[in-house]
């Protein structure tokens, strides 16, 4: 016979707002084998927890419901609660009566029934279920980050200095991310540069970082603490062993290609280095546009490299390492903003530029040297038009969100056009003026009284007359039709996920939200952690944010990492499958639909009737199972059993349900 | 020869009479023929919708299933861009449920399926068929002429209704104009608002509206406006005379810029005279003048454009008549070396 305790939690008012809670346990002493039910005001506080252990033990309770919150908030609470009993921590159905029933019910008596249901459920479940013991799983003590921007060279380097080992795998050919592309950086006006290289070669240079530079994570199997990363290498057509960096070969290379650092901005040769101050500091080889690669002609770069260092030759380097923990920081890229604004001229117009062309243009080691010029013809326009929430916060042109950080660098775009060119005029076009952070709205105010005029409404249009863009919008402040005549126009246009995010998001069972915004397990309390174990994220890869929330979020990040990496073993979640072999047929209906890839089938030796028999059965991994449950759902024998979840206890709480 | 259903509206035969006549006239010589509706009544315009939405389904509606009764294979064409909006509107708005299409027939009390397609000028005259017979047809190409096209808001707008070309920066009329000879301007206010009515209920703040758009034809190099729509084309043609009076009055330039149908500009290049296509009775007088000068120097740009291809011709024909004797002559040298000696 088993002594079930029952503890039902008022959560102040939460839950005893719309559900009778006294009643309901009045109900559950009458409960088959519920030797025990009291109710609490915050069963999760101090007294609260240590009165359900003197219940425990004065009634000699072996498991236990507990009426309360959603198992995603204290599960983990009552399970370590229980572990200091004589209880087993798996002997705990949590029968979720807020979010589930009193937040969703307005009426009391309603509330009420259904939360005495849901008990009833719970107290048939945990009849049926038995103790589950953990196992131990041995950690990896080394780190990958994805993503070399700020956020990953921050979480690289936190995790580095502690001690343990850190990849870092970065797409692009240097390290750097948008940071290092930006001029100066709001409030203080920083130079981004300047406090952005150092940490590049920090970690170019931290005896305890490796990085991949030009590569990408190809595939990822295993779980926490052991995760299998393939990361492929592009061909970079120089051995890094033998090139010095003296940079000979990038000014002999004939082939002019369109420079992405400079926001198209200006050429770059097919030989290059991404920026002066890139780390690694020695070029590559961009193969579509080599003409020894693809044509056989040419040559130059090998013919006057001193070291012999060029190998036309080289091929893509893909390695598979084993990582006890993945940060990933993927960063964004400025939506597209041509496709969605023909009235903006859809890209026509080249002195139509968005804010990262804005930053390379007034950047001193940008296109034209930090003297703002116009793109089209080189001068230096007198008017200027900021446009605020391109594509943000407009569902039916680009994204619903708020991109957070464009109404400071607009403001500091105003500024630094002002300071630079004192007989300019500045207009800026917004919607709201968002200012949330230290010294942020002193900074907008302070670029009003350099002389930006700030006009609330959208530009309707932008067309070219003359050598002038005209653009026309709406005060609505004041009701007046506006047309400025403007030399350059500049759209702060909305972030959005980096490219290849999905497809890194579902190798790793990591949540995307709507925009595509990799999800964090929980928005406030787990801010940092995925729901996958052992996967964790920081920056702009999780939503909009600028750089000091970046920062902070990148070490946060690197502080979950060391405390898994501090591990020697993990515990194990014992809620996994097993698989009844009697029933079991051998069919693999399971292995396809595992997506951990943890089920496997074996040749096992049976005896049935005096005799020995060799089946197949299903055998799984219990490293590798996540205990999601897809697979007792497909097997038609119903051999597969998720423990913690068995066929039987939930058939249990179905009639529970249906019967009473 | 291809048939339409023909809904003429009300300004056919008033101020949009040069539409008319230029219209008969270039799809007569392309073999497009067009029939009149029996008892076609108004549109509707705006102003029914004003009054209420029923009377602004209902009147077009009517329309639309007398064009059934002639012919419902047919689709109806409707030359203005106020009579397409409003046809198309409702018979978007009868397709669109069973129940709407119930309430219309209700209304109009006649038989009506919702079923005939209803085009503008410009999207007949874009078919293949019309572009093929327009090719071999054009005498005269309009090689002088740099037009502004001008679509006003109707042919594109809404939308969800029109379904016909693109809302900010069309493209139709500019392909047709080409096909014509003529250089369309890339320009910047092909679908901004003429002030329709609001030019008879307040001309004078309307005016802007109309000023602007000269404004940017002019700056882009057009030398003449073509539309496809009669309350533009006389929103614009006849209240650049008040315009350029301000104008003049503040010290500005006039503009110099005769405003005409594509039908009109179709018809000149298909060799028609300005009487035919009732060019003489534009509001600026001076646009017969206008289309002589450009015709004639159009005639000189073709001949300098066939001479200078004659000219290329002949250049090209020479060289490889040189390029021949060279080989020619290596070939001999070859194949006698004494022969090249002696």
């Amino acid at each position: 016979m088993s002594r079930i305790g029952v503890f039902i939690c008022y959560c102040g008012s939460n839950i005893a707002g719309t559900v009778d809670v006294e009643k309901v346990a009045e109900v559950a002493r009458t409960l088959p084998n519920v030797v025990h039910a009291e109710t609490n005001k915050y069963t999760c506080s101090d007294p609260g927890q240590a009165g359900v252990k003197a219940a425990i033990e004065k009634y000699n309770i072996d498991r236990v419901v507990m009426g309360t919150c959603s198992p995603r908030m204290h599960e983990l609470t009552w399970r370590k609660l229980l572990a200091d009993t004589p209880v087993n921590p798996y002997m705990l159905e949590v029968a979720n009566l807020r979010e589930q029933c009193s937040w969703v019910h307005k009426d009391k008596e309603v509330g009420t029934a259904k939360a005495i249901d849901l008990i009833k459920m719970a107290v048939a479940k945990v009849d049926k279920l038995s103790p589950l013991k953990s196992t131990q799983i041995p950690v990896t003590k080394r780190a990958l980050v994805v993503g070399g921007g700020i956020a990953g060279m921050q979480a690289a380097l936190d995790i580095a200095d502690a001690g343990y080992q850190v990849t870092v795998v970065e797409r692009e050919t240097s390290l750097g991310g948008k940071m290092v592309m930006l001029d100066k950086t709001f409030p203080t006006m920083d130079c981004s540069a300047c406090i952005c290289t150092p940490k590049m070669s920090e970690v170019g240079s931290h005896p305890n970082i490796t990085v991949k530079s030009y590569a990408e994570v190809e595939s990822v199997e295993g779980y926490v603490g052991n995760f299998d990363v393939t990361i492929r290498e592009k061909a970079k057509y120089i051995d890094y062993n033998l090139c010095t960096g003296c940079g000979a070969c990038t000014t002999k290379c004939p082939t002019k290609v369109i420079n992405n650092f400079e926001q198209g901005m200006s050429a770059r040769p097919a030989i290059y280095k991404m920026f002066a101050q890139a780390v690694p500091a020695k070029p590559v080889i961009d193969a579509e546009h080599c003409r020894k690669i693809q044509e056989n002609k040419c040559g130059a770069c090998a013919k006057i490299c001193p070291t012999g260092a060029i190998h036309y030759d080289d091929e893509d380097k893909v390695t598979t390492e084993r990582y006890g923990a993945i940060v990933l920081t993927t960063g964004y890229q400025l939506i597209d903003w041509k496709p969605l604004y023909p009235e903006y001229g859809g890209g026509k117009y080249p002195d139509v530029i968005t804010g990262l062309q804005f930053e390379r243009l007034v950047n001193a080691s940008g296109p034209t040297e930090g003297h703002i010029l116009r793109p089209s013809d080189g001068k230096e326009p007198k008017n200027v038009v900021i446009i605020k929430c391109v594509g943000s916060r407009d569902p039916h042109k680009g994204v619903a969100y708020c991109s957070r950080a464009c109404c400071m660098y607009g403001a500091k775009h105003a500024h630094q056009f002002l300071d630079k060119v004192p007989d300019g005029r500045c207009f800026v076009f917004y919607m709201d003026v968002r200012t949330p952070g230290k010294g942020y709205d002193e900074f907008y105010m302070n670029t009003l009284q350099d002389g930006a005029q700030y006009l609330r409404g959208r530009v309707s249009k932008i067309y070219k007359e003359g050598d002038r863009l005209v653009c026309l919008g709406e005060d609505t402040l004041t009701s007046a039709q506006i047309r400025i005549e403007a030399d350059m126009v500049v759209l702060e246009t909305a972030m959005v996920p980096a490219e290849g995010v999905d497809k890194l998001g579902s190798m790793l069972g990591v949540t995307r939200d709507k925009d595509l915004w990799l999800t964090e397990a929980h928005a406030k309390l787990r801010p940092v952690e995925t729901n996958t174990a052992g996967v964790f994220l920081a920056g702009v890869a999780q939503g909009p944010k600028d750089i000091p929330d970046t920062v902070c979020q990148a070490g946060a990040a690197a502080s979950k990492v060391i405390g898994l990496l501090n591990h020697d073993h993990l515990e194990s979640n014992p809620q996994i499958s097993r698989v009844n072999e009697a029933l079991c047929q051998g069919d693999g209906a399971c292995v396809n639909i595992c997506p951990y890839h943890a089920i496997t089938l074996v040749q096992k030796q049976f005896r049935e009737n005096s005799q020995k028999i060799t089946r197949t059965v299903a055998s799984v991994n219990p490293g590798l199972c996540q205990g999601c449950g897809a697979c007792t759902v497909t097997c038609r024998a119903g051999a597969m059993d998720l423990l913690g979840y068995t066929n039987e206890s939930l058939m249990r709480e179905v009639d529970a349900l249906c019967q009473w | 020869m291809t048939t339409y259903s023909y809904f003429p509206g009300c300004s056919a035969n008033s101020t949009g009479i040069s539409y008319t006549k230029s219209a008969d006239f270039v799809c007569k010589k392309i073999g497009i023929e067009l029939e009149e509706i029996p008892e076609w009544c108004c549109c509707g315009t705006s102003a029914a919708k004003l009054t209420s939405y029923d009377l602004g389904y209902a009147l077009p509606s009517r329309s639309l299933a007398l064009a059934e009764k002639l012919d419902a294979s047919r689709p109806i064409v409707a030359p203005c861009a106020g009579c397409y909006a409003a046809l198309k509107d409702a018979l978007v708005y009868a397709q669109a449920s069973k129940e709407n299409l119930e309430h219309v027939r209700d209304m109009i009390n006649m038989p009506y399926e919702a079923s005939v397609q209803v085009m503008n000028l410009l999207e007949v005259f874009s078919t293949q068929e019309a572009k093929d017979a327009l090719q071999q047809q054009i005498t005269k190409p309009l090689s002088a002429f740099k037009v502004a096209c001008y679509y006003g808001c109707a042919l594109v707008r809404p939308v969800e209704v029109c379904k016909f070309d693109d809302p900010e920066d069309p493209q139709s009329m500019d392909t047709i104009m080409r096909l014509a000879g003529a250089e369309p301007i890339d320009w910047s206010f092909k679908t901004e608002c003429c002030g329709a009515a609001q030019q008879m209920a307040v001309p004078k703040p309307s005016r802007v509206l109309i000023e602007r758009i000269f404004q940017n034809a002019e700056a882009n190099g057009a030398n003449a406006i073509v539309t496809a729509c009669p309350l533009c084309w006389m929103n614009l043609d006849m209240r650049v005379k008040a315009i350029n009076k301000e104008r003049a009055e503040a010290g500005k330039p006039a503009f110099d810029l005769p405003v005409f149908f594509f039908t009109e500009l179709l018809g000149v290049a298909l060799g028609g005279d300005a009487k035919t296509l009732g060019i003489d009775v534009h509001f600026q007088p001076g646009a017969p003048a206008f289309i002589d000068q450009k015709v004639k120097e159009s005639a000189q740009i073709e001949e300098e454009r066939k001479l200078a291809a004659a000219e290329e011709a002949r250049k090209l024909e020479e060289r490889a008549a040189k390029l021949a004797a060279k080989k020619q002559a290596k070939a001999e040298d070859v194949h006698s070396p004494q022969g090249g000696e002696q």
